[in-house]
């Protein structure tokens, strides 16, 4: 008896921020790392991984991890399997879709991401209307917009907890950054503004110490590096897809923020993709720049600072892309009664 | 700072055991090799804002892969298939991994070898024959990573205790987190080679009865669970490279002269008579044929100093009946994998 009681307080504890998470597309090159990594992470108590099938296999192999989540496996075979996994979650991410091939843009993946995402949108707007949703499926500066298109249409849109994940393209600024100026990749930041295809990201180096120190031809370099990151390894992959353990690492990370936040830690600021007011009077709905996460979703989208004249010219044609990006997002979910 | 080769890096468990040491602090080089390319995985990796710088080496490129490296981790290799005989595996494996061994001993002979390519009960023989072989008999860094049995059984006494008579108060779950305190594994990593064995003898009786034989059969089938699941699209690779770089980090920690304190017993499947306290564990499992057996172990600077035979002390006396049931297949284990270095060099 004794033993017992000694034993319950020496093992047992009490999750005190207990979150249910949902992974959409969990059999995915990015959803099976990724759904390793919220393992990992003690904020998770209910892991859903739902995929069209194979879920209940991935779910069976990261269930023997010693962590203190459930992890339950849903696929669309069963009935209402959507459902159940998207049930009162508090997190919904969302890898599902085709990745590209070499000689693809982001925007050719559309046709058949768009459908996807519209979907699974519907079943969360459903059974999770105030669950924070994380898009990662590609195009993101089209997909997030269809997402809010199919909150807006079932009556429970809430801008504070919509997200396009971005936080690839500033891993790999503080990466490459580094590697030009011989430095620790942790310690590096570049506050990357924009979209997350192409010449819509723009890293403002302006804002770095490097700003002043880099040459010409080292900056143009660099940008390019990290507006075509992407590409770079669809490259390597040669036709074997595109990039994924880097994305779950990403993906996990903003997901790790967005629970810090709703957890009310202060002072997480991450940058994401966001129904954002910073150039809405140009009839742009969405755009990334840092945002403070909070106890509902976003707290404030702070503006993207000062910039230099490339960086704007940069901007100029970026809002130009997201323009018709975002445009082609609205539209498709417009046309799908 | 440390390099880490990683073979097998494009398959299953290669990958995410890769992605994991990409994220760790302690790898300063992560070197990744496969006869199937993987410049892909290494360069999305190399995009990762840590420390470690990747590269991949393609199979024409082991010497390379393998130069300057102080461990190296080895998922290479089949998992089995449905038809598949044990045997028909380990052929194909033992092949592989005394492959890579005979390289590793002419490029890096002081690295930490850590086999996870199964069937581990014999492949780790292949590995230290091929050692002896080329005049290496210092077995003390060659090891099979057994962690996924200690995995399994934290997380499988966890929902036993939380489901258990002594029940839950309030939301309390049992931490699985802190099981590592209460239980580890020793014996080999298949089946009913693999024994539980409870540090905090208690725990036993707080299980439901009937759940005590239940916990232990998971444990040793638990890959199974997982093969069985995945619907003949694989075995383990998730919880696989979980458990691979849980170890890998407990050889870095101890090459760092990091404290290890704190961590468990953790177990490794290694050659006993390579190492300095190895007779006794003979001597207390009543065997001299027994030659390799998996046992929480004692490290510096990424090497066995010795082993921790105290815990076969404390055997209940289920434990000791598994044990002395799983001794003859250890042992047949072990022979199949020294027959296959010694009978080919014979030719």
């Amino acid at each position: 008896m004794i033993f017992s009681t000694l034993a319950k307080r020496t093992f047992t504890s009490t999750a005190f921020n207990p979150y249910k998470v949902t992974v959409l597309g969990a059999c995915g090159g990015i959803g099976q790392p990724l759904s390793l990594l919220m393992k990992l992470n003690d904020k998770v108590t209910d892991l859903r991984l739902y995929d069209i099938k194979n879920a209940k296999g991935v779910a069976t192999d990261i269930s023997h991890i010693p962590t203190n989540s459930k992890v339950t496996g849903f696929s669309a075979e069963e009935s209402d399997g959507l459902n159940n996994a998207l049930k009162d979650t508090d997190l919904v991410l969302i890898p599902a879709g085709v990745p590209r091939k070499p000689g693809m843009t982001r925007d050719d993946l559309f046709n058949i991401n768009a459908g996807i995402v519209y979907d699974l949108a519907t079943a969360a707007a459903k059974n999770s209307p105030n669950a924070a949703i994380l898009v990662i499926s590609n195009p993101v500066n089209s997909t997030v917009p269809i997402v809010a298109e199919v909150f807006k249409k079932n009556g429970v849109y809430n801008s504070k907890k919509l997200f396009g994940v971005t936080t690839l393209d500033s891993i790999r600024s503080s990466r490459f950054i580094s590697e030009i100026v011989n430095t620790n990749p942790t310690k590096e930041k570049i506050n990357v503004i924009g979209g997350h295809s192409g010449i819509t990201i723009i890293p403002l180096l302006s804002q770095t110490k490097y700003g002043s120190t880099l040459t010409k031809e080292q900056k143009d370099s660099l940008i390019h590096r990290i507006q075509f990151g992407g590409d770079e390894v669809v490259k390597a992959k040669n036709g074997g897809g595109s990039a994924t353990l880097s994305m779950a690492q990403a993906g996990a990370k903003f997901a790790n923020a967005v629970l810090s936040g709703f957890a009310g830690e202060k002072n997480v600021i991450q940058p994401s993709y966001v129904d954002s007011p910073l150039y809405k009077n140009e009839g742009i709905e969405f755009f990334a720049s840092p945002v403070t996460l909070g106890p509902d979703g976003i707290q404030e989208i702070h503006p993207i600072g000062e910039i230099n004249a490339e960086e704007n010219e940069l901007l100029k044609e970026c809002k130009e892309t997201l323009k018709k990006n975002i445009d082609k997002g609205i539209k498709f979910a417009d046309s799908r009664k | 700072m440390v390099k880490v080769a990683v073979l097998g890096a494009s398959g299953g468990i290669g990958q995410p055991l890769s992605l994991l040491l990409k994220l760790s602090p302690y790898v300063s080089k992560l070197s990744l090799y496969d006869v199937r390319d993987p410049t892909g995985t290494a360069v999305d990796l190399s995009h990762i804002n840590t420390v470690a710088e990747c590269q991949s080496f393609n199979k024409d490129q082991l010497v390379d892969a393998l130069r300057g490296a102080r461990v190296v981790v080895i998922p290479a290799g089949v998992p089995r298939k449905p038809g598949m005989t044990r045997d028909d595996l380990f052929k194909v494996n033992a092949s592989i991994v005394r492959g890579l061994c005979e390289q590793i001993v002419q490029t890096c002979p002081n690295a930490t070898v850590l086999i996870i390519s199964n069937p581990v009960n014999s492949l780790v023989p292949v590995a230290v024959e091929t050692f002896k072989k080329f005049g290496i008999n210092d077995t003390t860094k060659i090891m099979g990573i057994t962690t996924l049995d200690l995995v399994r059984a934290e997380t499988f006494l966890g929902d036993y205790m939380n489901h258990s008579r002594v029940t839950t108060v309030g939301s309390n779950q049992f931490d699985k987190r802190r099981m590592h305190k209460v239980v580890s594994v020793i014996g080999g990593h298949s089946g009913h080679t693999i024994i539980p064995v409870m540090l905090l003898k208690p725990m036993v009786y707080m299980m439901k009865p009937g759940q005590y034989d239940s916990f232990i059969h998971r444990v040793q089938f638990g890959g199974d669970e997982v093969v069985k699941a995945k619907q003949g699209q694989g075995s383990a690779t998730y919880s696989m490279a979980y458990a691979g770089y849980r170890f890998v980090e407990y050889i870095l920690k101890s090459i760092q002269h990091e404290s290890l304190e704190g961590l468990g017993y953790i177990p490794a499947y290694v050659y006993l008579p390579g190492l300095k306290n190895g007779s006794i564990v003979q001597s207390k499992l009543g065997s001299k044929e027994l030659e390799y057996f998996s046992i929480p172990i004692n490290l510096i600077n990424g090497r066995i100093e010795s082993v921790d035979t105290t815990i076969l002390d404390k055997l209940s006396k289920q434990e000791k009946l598994l044990v002395d049931k799983a001794i003859p297949e250890l042992i047949d284990n072990a022979k199949k994998g020294q027959k296959f270095i010694r009978n080919a060099a014979k030719l």
